[in-house]
Protein backbone atom coordinates (compact mmCIF):
# COMPACT_ATOMS: atom_id res chain seq x y z
CA UNK A 1 0.00 0.00 0.00
CA UNK A 2 2.74 2.42 0.94
CA UNK A 3 4.83 1.53 -2.11
CA UNK A 4 1.89 2.38 -4.32
CA UNK A 5 1.50 5.83 -2.79
CA UNK A 6 5.22 6.54 -3.05
CA UNK A 7 5.16 5.79 -6.75
CA UNK A 8 2.17 7.94 -7.49
CA UNK A 9 3.04 11.10 -5.57
CA UNK A 10 4.36 12.74 -8.74
CA UNK A 11 1.12 12.08 -10.60
CA UNK A 12 -1.28 12.93 -7.80
CA UNK A 13 -4.86 13.15 -9.14
CA UNK A 14 -4.92 16.89 -8.40
CA UNK A 15 -1.83 17.33 -10.57
CA UNK A 16 -0.31 19.31 -7.70
CA UNK A 17 2.95 18.21 -6.11
CA UNK A 18 2.85 18.49 -2.33
CA UNK A 19 5.82 20.44 -0.97
CA UNK A 20 4.37 21.78 2.28
CA UNK A 21 5.44 19.10 4.78
CA UNK A 22 5.80 21.66 7.60
CA UNK A 23 2.10 22.51 7.31
CA UNK A 24 1.05 18.89 7.53
CA UNK A 25 2.05 15.46 6.32
CA UNK A 26 0.01 12.73 4.69
CA UNK A 27 -1.00 10.02 7.11
CA UNK A 28 1.28 7.04 6.43
CA UNK A 29 -0.81 4.16 4.99
CA UNK A 30 0.75 1.84 7.61
CA UNK A 31 -0.65 4.19 10.26
CA UNK A 32 -4.11 4.25 8.68
CA UNK A 33 -4.13 0.46 8.57
CA UNK A 34 -3.52 0.23 12.32
CA UNK A 35 -6.23 2.82 13.06
CA UNK A 36 -9.09 1.33 11.07
CA UNK A 37 -10.15 -1.42 13.56
CA UNK A 38 -10.69 1.23 16.24
CA UNK A 39 -13.54 2.93 14.46
CA UNK A 40 -16.02 0.04 14.29
CA UNK A 41 -14.96 -3.39 15.58
CA UNK A 42 -12.98 -2.02 18.47
CA UNK A 43 -14.95 1.09 19.26
CA UNK A 44 -14.95 0.90 23.05
CA UNK A 45 -14.45 3.77 25.46
CA UNK A 46 -10.95 3.30 26.87
CA UNK A 47 -12.18 4.67 30.19
CA UNK A 48 -14.92 2.01 30.59
CA UNK A 49 -13.57 -0.21 33.31
CA UNK A 50 -16.22 -2.92 33.40
CA UNK A 51 -16.26 -4.80 30.11
CA UNK A 52 -14.34 -6.20 27.21
CA UNK A 53 -14.89 -3.23 24.89
CA UNK A 54 -13.40 -0.79 27.35
CA UNK A 55 -10.46 -3.04 28.25
CA UNK A 56 -9.58 -3.67 24.64
CA UNK A 57 -9.66 0.04 23.79
CA UNK A 58 -7.64 0.83 26.91
CA UNK A 59 -5.04 -1.75 25.97
CA UNK A 60 -4.65 -0.12 22.55
CA UNK A 61 -4.29 3.35 24.09
CA UNK A 62 -1.71 2.13 26.61
CA UNK A 63 0.29 0.43 23.89
CA UNK A 64 0.28 3.70 21.91
CA UNK A 65 1.36 5.58 25.03
CA UNK A 66 4.35 3.26 25.37
CA UNK A 67 5.22 3.69 21.67
CA UNK A 68 5.24 7.48 22.02
CA UNK A 69 7.25 7.29 25.24
CA UNK A 70 9.86 5.02 23.65
CA UNK A 71 10.57 7.48 20.85
CA UNK A 72 11.60 10.22 23.30
CA UNK A 73 12.95 7.97 26.08
CA UNK A 74 10.16 8.84 28.49
CA UNK A 75 8.07 6.76 30.86
CA UNK A 76 4.55 6.00 29.51
CA UNK A 77 3.11 7.55 32.69
CA UNK A 78 4.59 10.87 31.54
CA UNK A 79 2.62 10.90 28.28
CA UNK A 80 -0.61 12.96 28.19
CA UNK A 81 -2.66 12.68 25.02
CA UNK A 82 -4.12 15.96 23.74
CA UNK A 83 -5.91 17.17 20.62
CA UNK A 84 -2.65 18.34 19.08
CA UNK A 85 0.44 20.43 19.66
CA UNK A 86 -1.54 23.66 20.09
CA UNK A 87 -3.35 22.17 23.07
CA UNK A 88 -0.14 20.61 24.40
CA UNK A 89 1.63 23.98 24.24
CA UNK A 90 -1.31 25.73 25.91
CA UNK A 91 -1.37 23.09 28.66
CA UNK A 92 2.36 23.35 29.24
CA UNK A 93 2.52 27.15 29.45
CA UNK A 94 -0.76 27.91 31.18
CA UNK A 95 -0.58 24.78 33.31
CA UNK A 96 2.86 25.48 34.72
CA UNK A 97 2.49 29.25 35.08
CA UNK A 98 -0.87 28.98 36.82
CA UNK A 99 0.37 26.32 39.21
CA UNK A 100 3.57 28.13 40.18
CA UNK A 101 2.40 31.75 39.70
CA UNK A 102 2.28 32.49 43.43
CA UNK A 103 5.96 31.65 43.83
CA UNK A 104 7.46 32.24 40.40
CA UNK A 105 5.86 34.53 37.87
CA UNK A 106 8.29 34.72 34.98
CA UNK A 107 8.20 32.89 31.63
CA UNK A 108 10.93 32.95 29.00
CA UNK A 109 10.22 32.14 25.36
CA UNK A 110 11.48 33.22 21.97
CA UNK A 111 10.28 35.59 19.22
CA UNK A 112 10.28 32.89 16.52
CA UNK A 113 8.01 30.46 18.37
CA UNK A 114 4.84 29.16 16.76
CA UNK A 115 1.80 31.43 17.14
CA UNK A 116 0.20 29.05 19.62
CA UNK A 117 3.08 29.60 22.05
CA UNK A 118 3.32 33.36 21.43
CA UNK A 119 -0.42 33.87 21.70
CA UNK A 120 -0.54 31.84 24.91
CA UNK A 121 2.33 33.92 26.29
CA UNK A 122 0.47 37.14 25.43
CA UNK A 123 -2.61 35.79 27.16
CA UNK A 124 -0.56 34.97 30.27
CA UNK A 125 0.88 38.49 30.23
CA UNK A 126 -2.65 39.84 30.49
CA UNK A 127 -3.10 37.65 33.53
CA UNK A 128 -0.07 39.18 35.18
CA UNK A 129 2.73 36.82 34.15
CA UNK A 130 6.05 38.47 33.25
CA UNK A 131 7.23 37.24 29.85
CA UNK A 132 10.65 37.62 28.23
CA UNK A 133 10.80 37.10 24.47
CA UNK A 134 14.36 36.16 23.54
CA UNK A 135 15.65 37.39 20.18
CA UNK A 136 17.40 35.04 17.74
CA UNK A 137 20.69 35.40 15.90
CA UNK A 138 20.58 35.98 12.10
CA UNK A 139 20.77 32.19 11.62
CA UNK A 140 17.60 31.74 13.69
CA UNK A 141 19.27 30.18 16.73
CA UNK A 142 18.94 31.65 20.22
CA UNK A 143 21.94 33.00 22.11
CA UNK A 144 22.52 30.81 25.18
CA UNK A 145 24.22 33.66 27.05
CA UNK A 146 21.13 35.79 26.57
CA UNK A 147 18.98 32.95 27.84
CA UNK A 148 21.19 32.54 30.89
CA UNK A 149 21.08 36.22 31.74
CA UNK A 150 17.30 36.31 31.28
CA UNK A 151 16.74 33.62 33.92
CA UNK A 152 15.96 35.09 37.34
CA UNK A 153 14.82 33.80 40.72
CA UNK A 154 11.30 34.45 39.47
CA UNK A 155 11.57 32.29 36.34
CA UNK A 156 9.28 29.27 36.42
CA UNK A 157 9.51 28.09 32.84
CA UNK A 158 11.58 28.37 29.68
CA UNK A 159 9.77 27.42 26.46
CA UNK A 160 11.94 27.14 23.35
CA UNK A 161 10.89 25.22 20.26
CA UNK A 162 13.12 22.36 19.09
CA UNK A 163 12.70 23.01 15.35
CA UNK A 164 11.19 26.09 13.77
CA UNK A 165 8.16 25.54 11.53
CA UNK A 166 9.08 28.19 8.96
CA UNK A 167 12.85 27.92 8.63
CA UNK A 168 13.51 24.42 9.99
CA UNK A 169 16.38 25.47 12.24
CA UNK A 170 17.25 23.29 15.23
CA UNK A 171 17.78 24.95 18.61
CA UNK A 172 20.50 23.66 20.97
CA UNK A 173 17.99 21.74 23.06
CA UNK A 174 20.44 19.77 25.17
CA UNK A 175 22.37 22.90 26.15
CA UNK A 176 19.15 24.74 26.99
CA UNK A 177 17.99 21.76 29.04
CA UNK A 178 21.23 21.61 30.99
CA UNK A 179 21.15 25.32 31.69
CA UNK A 180 17.54 25.26 32.87
CA UNK A 181 18.11 22.23 35.06
CA UNK A 182 21.15 23.85 36.67
CA UNK A 183 19.04 26.91 37.50
CA UNK A 184 16.06 24.93 38.76
CA UNK A 185 13.80 26.18 35.99
CA UNK A 186 11.43 23.93 34.05
CA UNK A 187 12.15 23.53 30.34
CA UNK A 188 9.36 23.03 27.80
CA UNK A 189 10.03 22.46 24.12
CA UNK A 190 7.51 22.53 21.30
CA UNK A 191 8.84 19.54 19.33
CA UNK A 192 6.02 19.38 16.76
CA UNK A 193 8.49 19.88 13.89
CA UNK A 194 11.31 17.94 15.55
CA UNK A 195 9.89 14.55 16.46
CA UNK A 196 10.93 11.93 13.93
CA UNK A 197 13.42 14.34 12.37
CA UNK A 198 16.04 14.72 15.09
CA UNK A 199 16.77 12.29 17.94
CA UNK A 200 15.07 13.42 21.13
CA UNK A 201 15.86 12.04 24.57
CA UNK A 202 14.04 13.79 27.40
CA UNK A 203 16.41 12.43 30.05
CA UNK A 204 19.67 13.20 28.29
CA UNK A 205 18.39 16.61 27.16
CA UNK A 206 16.84 17.51 30.55
CA UNK A 207 13.46 18.26 29.00
CA UNK A 208 10.62 18.66 31.52
CA UNK A 209 7.77 19.18 29.05
CA UNK A 210 7.61 18.37 25.34
CA UNK A 211 4.82 18.84 22.80
CA UNK A 212 4.15 16.46 19.91
CA UNK A 213 1.73 16.77 16.99
CA UNK A 214 0.37 13.67 15.24
CA UNK A 215 -0.09 15.13 11.79
CA UNK A 216 3.42 16.53 11.44
CA UNK A 217 4.88 13.03 11.76
CA UNK A 218 2.72 11.09 9.26
CA UNK A 219 0.08 10.41 11.89
CA UNK A 220 -3.53 11.62 12.02
CA UNK A 221 -4.71 15.18 12.63
CA UNK A 222 -6.53 15.86 15.88
CA UNK A 223 -4.11 14.17 18.24
CA UNK A 224 -0.94 15.21 20.02
CA UNK A 225 0.95 14.65 23.23
CA UNK A 226 2.35 16.61 26.09
CA UNK A 227 5.17 14.83 27.84
CA UNK A 228 5.13 15.89 31.49
CA UNK A 229 8.26 14.81 33.32
CA UNK A 230 8.16 13.18 36.74
CA UNK A 231 11.81 13.62 37.76
CA UNK A 232 11.74 16.40 38.72
CA UNK A 233 7.98 16.35 38.95
CA UNK A 234 6.21 19.05 36.95
CA UNK A 235 2.81 20.07 38.26
CA UNK A 236 0.14 21.61 36.06
CA UNK A 237 -3.27 23.18 36.37
CA UNK A 238 -5.45 21.47 33.71
CA UNK A 239 -7.09 23.54 30.97
CA UNK A 240 -10.42 21.72 31.12
CA UNK A 241 -12.62 20.28 33.82
CA UNK A 242 -14.20 16.89 33.44
CA UNK A 243 -13.77 13.23 34.19
CA UNK A 244 -10.15 13.53 35.21
CA UNK A 245 -8.70 11.37 32.44
CA UNK A 246 -4.98 11.46 31.66
CA UNK A 247 -3.97 11.64 35.35
CA UNK A 248 -6.33 14.55 35.81
CA UNK A 249 -4.40 16.71 33.37
CA UNK A 250 -6.64 16.36 30.36
CA UNK A 251 -10.27 15.42 30.78
CA UNK A 252 -12.24 14.01 27.89
CA UNK A 253 -12.64 10.59 26.29
CA UNK A 254 -9.57 9.62 24.33
CA UNK A 255 -9.90 8.49 20.73
CA UNK A 256 -8.23 5.08 20.58
CA UNK A 257 -8.00 5.29 16.78
CA UNK A 258 -6.10 8.60 16.94
CA UNK A 259 -3.87 7.42 19.81
CA UNK A 260 -3.07 4.18 17.97
CA UNK A 261 -2.26 6.17 14.84
CA UNK A 262 0.09 8.48 16.71
CA UNK A 263 1.74 5.50 18.41
CA UNK A 264 2.35 3.75 15.11
CA UNK A 265 3.65 6.98 13.55
CA UNK A 266 6.18 7.18 16.40
CA UNK A 267 7.27 3.56 15.87
CA UNK A 268 7.86 4.18 12.16
CA UNK A 269 9.63 7.49 12.87
CA UNK A 270 11.99 5.74 15.29
CA UNK A 271 12.79 2.94 12.84
CA UNK A 272 13.18 5.03 9.69
CA UNK A 273 14.46 8.41 10.84
CA UNK A 274 18.13 7.80 10.07
CA UNK A 275 17.67 6.52 6.53
CA UNK A 276 14.93 9.05 5.79
CA UNK A 277 17.16 11.91 6.89
CA UNK A 278 20.02 10.69 4.71
CA UNK A 279 17.77 10.51 1.67
CA UNK A 280 16.14 13.91 2.30
CA UNK A 281 19.49 15.56 2.88
CA UNK A 282 20.66 14.36 -0.53
CA UNK A 283 17.45 15.67 -2.08
CA UNK A 284 17.81 19.03 -0.39
CA UNK A 285 21.40 19.49 -1.50
CA UNK A 286 20.48 18.58 -5.06
CA UNK A 287 17.51 20.94 -5.07
CA UNK A 288 19.23 23.90 -3.43
CA UNK A 289 22.36 23.62 -5.58
CA UNK A 290 20.20 23.34 -8.70
CA UNK A 291 18.40 26.58 -7.84
CA UNK A 292 21.64 28.39 -7.04
CA UNK A 293 23.19 27.34 -10.35
CA UNK A 294 20.36 28.87 -12.34
CA UNK A 295 19.31 31.87 -10.26
CA UNK A 296 21.28 34.85 -8.94
CA UNK A 297 20.33 36.66 -5.77
CA UNK A 298 18.59 33.91 -3.90
CA UNK A 299 19.04 33.77 -0.15
CA UNK A 300 18.48 30.94 2.29
CA UNK A 301 16.71 32.06 5.45
CA UNK A 302 18.04 30.43 8.62
CA UNK A 303 21.01 28.22 9.31
CA UNK A 304 21.83 25.58 6.70
CA UNK A 305 23.84 23.46 9.14
CA UNK A 306 21.48 23.43 12.11
CA UNK A 307 18.44 22.57 10.06
CA UNK A 308 16.16 19.59 9.49
CA UNK A 309 16.65 18.03 6.03
CA UNK A 310 13.10 18.52 4.70
CA UNK A 311 12.96 22.32 4.83
CA UNK A 312 14.18 25.14 2.64
CA UNK A 313 13.08 28.73 3.08
CA UNK A 314 14.43 30.85 0.26
CA UNK A 315 14.05 34.50 -0.68
CA UNK A 316 14.05 35.13 -4.42
CA UNK A 317 15.08 38.78 -4.57
CA UNK A 318 12.77 41.11 -6.52
CA UNK A 319 9.99 38.52 -6.99
CA UNK A 320 7.06 38.82 -4.60
CA UNK A 321 6.24 35.51 -2.91
CA UNK A 322 2.49 35.48 -3.38
CA UNK A 323 2.85 36.42 -7.03
CA UNK A 324 5.39 33.64 -7.42
CA UNK A 325 3.09 31.08 -5.82
CA UNK A 326 0.34 32.02 -8.26
CA UNK A 327 2.63 30.98 -11.07
CA UNK A 328 3.41 27.71 -9.30
CA UNK A 329 -0.11 26.43 -9.01
CA UNK A 330 1.01 22.87 -9.73
CA UNK A 331 3.22 23.03 -6.63
CA UNK A 332 1.82 23.17 -3.10
CA UNK A 333 4.35 25.43 -1.38
CA UNK A 334 3.95 28.15 1.20
CA UNK A 335 4.79 31.83 1.24
CA UNK A 336 5.36 32.99 4.78
CA UNK A 337 3.89 30.52 7.21
CA UNK A 338 0.75 28.63 6.33
CA UNK A 339 -0.84 29.82 9.55
CA UNK A 340 -0.36 33.49 8.81
CA UNK A 341 -0.35 33.63 5.03
CA UNK A 342 -4.04 34.59 5.02
CA UNK A 343 -3.05 37.93 6.54
CA UNK A 344 -0.72 38.76 3.61
CA UNK A 345 1.74 40.16 6.14
CA UNK A 346 5.30 38.99 5.69
CA UNK A 347 6.60 36.51 8.19
CA UNK A 348 7.48 37.62 11.73
CA UNK A 349 10.04 34.83 11.83
CA UNK A 350 11.98 36.31 8.92
CA UNK A 351 11.80 39.77 10.53
CA UNK A 352 13.25 38.26 13.69
CA UNK A 353 16.27 37.04 11.69
CA UNK A 354 16.81 40.60 10.47
CA UNK A 355 15.80 39.78 6.88
CA UNK A 356 14.91 43.11 5.26
CA UNK A 357 11.29 43.78 4.45
CA UNK A 358 11.63 43.45 0.70
CA UNK A 359 13.34 40.07 0.96
CA UNK A 360 10.79 38.94 3.54
CA UNK A 361 8.14 39.48 0.86
CA UNK A 362 9.99 37.25 -1.60
CA UNK A 363 10.27 34.06 0.41
CA UNK A 364 8.97 30.60 -0.29
CA UNK A 365 8.95 27.70 2.14
CA UNK A 366 9.57 24.41 0.39
CA UNK A 367 8.96 21.40 2.60
CA UNK A 368 9.46 17.81 1.59
CA UNK A 369 9.36 14.48 3.31
CA UNK A 370 8.64 10.78 3.32
CA UNK A 371 6.63 10.58 0.11
CA UNK A 372 8.54 13.15 -1.94
CA UNK A 373 10.38 11.67 -4.89
CA UNK A 374 13.42 12.94 -6.72
CA UNK A 375 11.22 13.40 -9.80
CA UNK A 376 8.92 15.65 -7.76
CA UNK A 377 11.86 17.84 -6.83
CA UNK A 378 13.33 17.86 -10.32
CA UNK A 379 10.03 19.08 -11.68
CA UNK A 380 9.57 21.65 -8.89
CA UNK A 381 13.07 22.98 -9.45
CA UNK A 382 12.48 23.42 -13.17
CA UNK A 383 9.18 25.19 -12.56
CA UNK A 384 10.51 27.53 -9.86
CA UNK A 385 13.51 28.53 -11.98
CA UNK A 386 11.31 29.27 -15.02
CA UNK A 387 8.74 31.25 -13.03
CA UNK A 388 11.31 33.31 -11.09
CA UNK A 389 13.01 34.22 -14.37
CA UNK A 390 9.67 35.17 -15.98
CA UNK A 391 8.60 37.34 -13.03
CA UNK A 392 11.99 39.00 -12.76
CA UNK A 393 11.63 40.13 -16.35
CA UNK A 394 8.40 41.80 -15.20
CA UNK A 395 9.87 43.23 -12.00
CA UNK A 396 10.81 46.92 -11.84
CA UNK A 397 13.04 46.13 -8.87
CA UNK A 398 15.00 43.52 -10.82
CA UNK A 399 15.43 46.02 -13.66
CA UNK A 400 16.64 48.72 -11.28
CA UNK A 401 19.02 46.36 -9.55
CA UNK A 402 20.45 45.32 -12.96
CA UNK A 403 20.94 49.02 -13.77
CA UNK A 404 22.95 49.34 -10.59
CA UNK A 405 20.38 51.48 -8.78
CA UNK A 406 20.50 51.05 -5.02
CA UNK A 407 16.88 50.39 -4.05
CA UNK A 408 17.52 51.85 -0.61
CA UNK A 409 18.41 55.20 -2.22
CA UNK A 410 14.84 55.63 -3.46
CA UNK A 411 12.32 57.50 -1.39
CA UNK A 412 9.51 54.96 -1.48
CA UNK A 413 6.02 56.05 -0.53
CA UNK A 414 5.24 53.46 2.14
CA UNK A 415 1.52 52.84 1.98
CA UNK B 1 -8.27 31.93 -2.14
CA UNK B 2 -9.15 31.37 -5.78
CA UNK B 3 -8.29 34.05 -8.31
CA UNK B 4 -10.80 35.42 -10.78
CA UNK B 5 -10.40 34.33 -14.39
CA UNK B 6 -9.45 37.81 -15.63
CA UNK B 7 -6.71 38.13 -13.01
CA UNK B 8 -5.29 34.78 -14.08
CA UNK B 9 -5.44 35.79 -17.74
CA UNK B 10 -3.54 39.07 -17.14
CA UNK B 11 -1.07 37.28 -14.85
CA UNK B 12 -0.33 34.53 -17.37
CA UNK B 13 -0.50 36.73 -20.46
CA UNK B 14 0.43 40.20 -19.23
CA UNK B 15 -0.17 42.98 -21.77
CA UNK B 16 2.50 45.55 -22.53
CA UNK B 17 5.26 44.36 -20.20
CA UNK B 18 8.47 46.27 -20.63
CA UNK B 19 10.10 49.67 -20.46
CA UNK B 20 10.15 52.86 -22.51
CA UNK B 21 13.13 55.23 -22.46
CA UNK B 22 12.58 57.18 -19.25
CA UNK B 23 14.75 60.04 -20.56
CA UNK B 24 12.61 60.51 -23.67
CA UNK B 25 10.74 63.82 -23.49
CA UNK B 26 7.50 62.19 -24.69
CA UNK B 27 7.59 59.49 -22.00
CA UNK B 28 6.09 59.84 -18.53
CA UNK B 29 7.12 57.39 -15.82
CA UNK B 30 5.22 56.58 -12.63
CA UNK B 31 6.87 54.49 -9.94
CA UNK B 32 4.56 53.80 -7.01
CA UNK B 33 4.39 51.47 -4.03
CA UNK B 34 7.27 50.25 -1.89
CA UNK B 35 9.31 47.05 -1.76
CA UNK B 36 8.72 46.85 1.98
CA UNK B 37 4.97 46.72 1.39
CA UNK B 38 5.28 43.93 -1.15
CA UNK B 39 4.21 45.84 -4.24
CA UNK B 40 5.88 48.28 -6.63
CA UNK B 41 4.46 49.33 -9.99
CA UNK B 42 6.25 51.13 -12.78
CA UNK B 43 3.91 52.51 -15.43
CA UNK B 44 5.19 54.38 -18.47
CA UNK B 45 3.21 56.25 -21.09
CA UNK B 46 4.27 57.70 -24.44
CA UNK B 47 2.27 60.80 -25.34
CA UNK B 48 1.89 62.35 -28.76
CA UNK B 49 -0.40 65.30 -29.52
CA UNK B 50 -1.95 64.97 -26.06
CA UNK B 51 -2.95 61.33 -26.65
CA UNK B 52 -1.42 58.31 -24.88
CA UNK B 53 -0.03 56.32 -27.81
CA UNK B 54 1.68 53.56 -25.89
CA UNK B 55 2.01 52.23 -22.36
CA UNK B 56 4.34 49.76 -20.62
CA UNK B 57 4.51 48.32 -17.11
CA UNK B 58 6.68 46.35 -14.78
CA UNK B 59 5.33 45.20 -11.43
CA UNK B 60 6.71 43.57 -8.30
CA UNK B 61 3.74 42.15 -6.44
CA UNK B 62 1.02 39.58 -6.19
CA UNK B 63 -1.05 38.34 -9.13
CA UNK B 64 -3.70 41.00 -8.56
CA UNK B 65 -1.09 43.77 -8.64
CA UNK B 66 0.34 42.42 -11.88
CA UNK B 67 -3.14 42.09 -13.38
CA UNK B 68 -4.16 45.61 -12.27
CA UNK B 69 -1.13 47.19 -13.90
CA UNK B 70 -1.46 45.08 -17.04
CA UNK B 71 -5.09 46.16 -17.32
CA UNK B 72 -4.36 49.89 -16.95
CA UNK B 73 -1.84 49.79 -19.80
CA UNK B 74 -4.76 48.72 -21.98
CA UNK B 75 -7.16 51.25 -20.46
CA UNK B 76 -4.98 54.32 -20.93
CA UNK B 77 -3.98 53.70 -24.53
CA UNK B 78 -5.76 56.01 -26.96
CA UNK B 79 -7.02 58.29 -24.17
CA UNK B 80 -6.03 61.92 -23.76
CA UNK B 81 -4.43 62.90 -20.46
CA UNK B 82 -7.61 64.29 -18.91
CA UNK B 83 -9.54 61.16 -19.79
CA UNK B 84 -6.78 58.94 -18.38
CA UNK B 85 -6.90 60.91 -15.13
CA UNK B 86 -10.55 59.98 -14.67
CA UNK B 87 -9.78 56.23 -14.45
CA UNK B 88 -10.82 55.16 -10.96
CA UNK B 89 -9.56 52.23 -8.95
CA UNK B 90 -13.14 51.02 -8.59
CA UNK B 91 -13.33 50.42 -12.34
CA UNK B 92 -10.12 48.41 -12.22
CA UNK B 93 -11.27 46.41 -9.20
CA UNK B 94 -14.63 45.73 -10.80
CA UNK B 95 -13.19 44.67 -14.14
CA UNK B 96 -10.88 42.19 -12.40
CA UNK B 97 -13.40 41.14 -9.70
CA UNK B 98 -10.81 41.87 -7.00
CA UNK B 99 -11.73 40.74 -3.48
CA UNK B 100 -11.67 43.41 -0.71
CA UNK B 101 -8.21 42.34 0.49
CA UNK B 102 -6.84 43.17 -2.98
CA UNK B 103 -8.45 46.58 -3.49
CA UNK B 104 -5.14 48.26 -2.66
CA UNK B 105 -3.71 46.78 -5.89
CA UNK B 106 -6.26 48.72 -7.95
CA UNK B 107 -5.57 51.87 -5.91
CA UNK B 108 -1.89 51.51 -6.63
CA UNK B 109 -2.64 51.17 -10.36
CA UNK B 110 -4.69 54.40 -10.27
CA UNK B 111 -1.79 56.11 -8.48
CA UNK B 112 0.59 54.83 -11.16
CA UNK B 113 -1.45 56.49 -13.93
CA UNK B 114 -1.50 59.80 -12.04
CA UNK B 115 2.23 59.60 -11.33
CA UNK B 116 3.10 58.83 -14.97
CA UNK B 117 0.98 61.72 -16.25
CA UNK B 118 2.44 64.09 -13.66
CA UNK B 119 5.95 63.07 -14.68
CA UNK B 120 5.11 63.72 -18.32
CA UNK B 121 3.64 67.14 -17.49
CA UNK B 122 6.67 68.06 -15.38
CA UNK B 123 8.93 67.26 -18.32
CA UNK B 124 6.93 69.49 -20.67
CA UNK B 125 6.99 72.39 -18.19
CA UNK B 126 10.72 72.14 -17.58
CA UNK B 127 11.25 72.12 -21.37
CA UNK B 128 9.11 75.22 -21.80
CA UNK B 129 11.06 77.10 -19.17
Amino acid sequence: MSAQIQNTSCSHPSGVIYLDYQATTPCDPRVVEKMIPYFYENFGNPHSRNHYYGWSAEEAVEKARLQVANLINANPKEIVFTSGATEANNLALKGVMKFYQDRKNHLITCVTEHKCVLDTARHLEQEGVQVTYLPVKPDGIIDLDKLESAITEQTALVSIMAVNNEIGVIQPIEEIGKLCRSKGVFFHTDAAQAVGKIPLDVLKMHIDLLSISGHKIYGPKGVGVLYVGRKPRVRLVPLMNGGGQERGLRSGTLSPALCVGLGEACVIAGEEMTQENTRLLDYRDYFYKGLMQELDEIYLNGSLIHRVPGNLNISFAHVEGEGLMMGLKDLAVSSGSACTSASLEPSYVLYALGVNEELAHTSLRIGFGRFTTLEDLRYAMKRIIAEVKRLREMSPLWEMSREGIDLKSINWAVH
Amino acid sequence: MAYAQKVIDHYENPRNVGSLDKNDRSVGTGLVGAPACGDVMKLQIRVKDGIIQDARFKTFGCGSAIASSSLVTEMVKGKNLDEALTIKNTAIAQELSLPPVKIHCSMLAEDAIKAAIQDYKNKQESDDA
